[in-house]
């Protein structure tokens, strides 16, 4: 069941939180138009799945995220140990996520979809970036078009987006 | 998936479930598999049915009775840190790690290619 109070407005209270410390207001991307839609052209328990997480998820050993404008990302396999995984972000409480990264990288959640024939694979490897990024043009420009060229090479049927 | 019902109406991704749970929550509770595992089967299962673009489902779950948590986030101050272009390691011990398999005099190239390039498959 829902609870009685609305939705959370982030951004409305994220532009007053960011204005009475005098910064100007930060330019939210809107998109106008309606998305691109591709029809499932199969049942899911014959998709193969990407994942890619924003919430600044990284494996020890690799290099952690940075705060300022991080447009990097990070290649995981999908048999990583979810006792390797850390975070990096500055925009969230990580406290759940460094004690269960499955709240915002739902690894061990989706291979027990696989086990369970729900799904029916994932791609070899899952993709994650620190999603604090002011530049919504280098993401769009620089980031987004890797990750989506990285999904096409391990040829994935769904993308599930995980953002913070 | 989302978490934030005013920012996935702007930026208009194809499809999307949307969870009203705190934010760094967006799968689920910690230690919780049985509620992360209905969360992703009905997040997919509303993916496969949505049928126009820009639509956005909304999961039925609760994060707790009582909304507190949301009154509790909006009374809050910016909780974010300063912003510096240094790696933020959760730990000493992967900052150790990371810099024995990245040597600063090299980029870390595994970050910014995509696997099957680096290995021409």
């Amino acid at each position: 069941m829902s609870g009685q109070m609305e939705a959370i407005e982030y951004i409305a209270r994220i532009r007053n939180n960011y204005a009475k410390i005098g910064y100007k207001p930060y330019q939210w991307v809107y998109n106008h138009d309606l998305p691109p839609w591709q029809p499932f052209r199969k049942p899911l328990s014959d998709c193969r799945v990407g994942l890619i997480a924003s919430g600044g998820i990284y494996v020890t050993g690799q290099v952690a995220f940075h705060f300022k404008d991080d447009t990097s990302f990070r290649v995981i396999p999908t048999d990583v140990n979810i006792a390797d995984l850390r975070t990096a972000h500055f925009a969230y409480d990580q406290k759940d996520a460094r004690r269960d990264p499955n709240v915002v990288f739902p690894i061990d959640t989706l291979r027990r979809l696989v086990r369970e024939g729900i799904i029916g694979s994932l791609t070899e490897h899952a993709f994650t970036f620190m999603g604090g990024i002011y530049s919504s043009r280098r993401v769009r420009d620089e980031l987004a078009p890797l990750l989506t060229e990285c999904l096409l090479a391990e040829q994935v049927d769904v993308a599930l987006l995980v953002p913070v | 998936m989302a978490s934030a019902l005013d920012v996935i109406r702007a930026v208009k991704p194809p499809r999307t479930a949307f969870l009203d749970f705190p934010l760094g929550h967006t799968t689920g509770k910690p230690h919780d598999p049985e509620l992360q595992r209905e969360i992703l089967i009905q997040a997919l299962d509303a993916s496969n049915r949505m049928t126009e673009p820009g639509s956005i489902t909304t999961l039925d779950f609760c994060w707790s009775e009582a909304d507190e948590w949301k009154k509790t986030a909006i009374l809050e101050g910016d909780l974010r840190k300063p912003r510096n272009d240094t790696p933020q390691y959760q730990t000493e011990e992967d900052r150790t790690r990371a810099e024995a398999n990245n040597p600063r005099s090299q980029k870390p190239q595994a970050e910014l290619t995509c696997p099957r390039k680096m290995y021409h498959i």
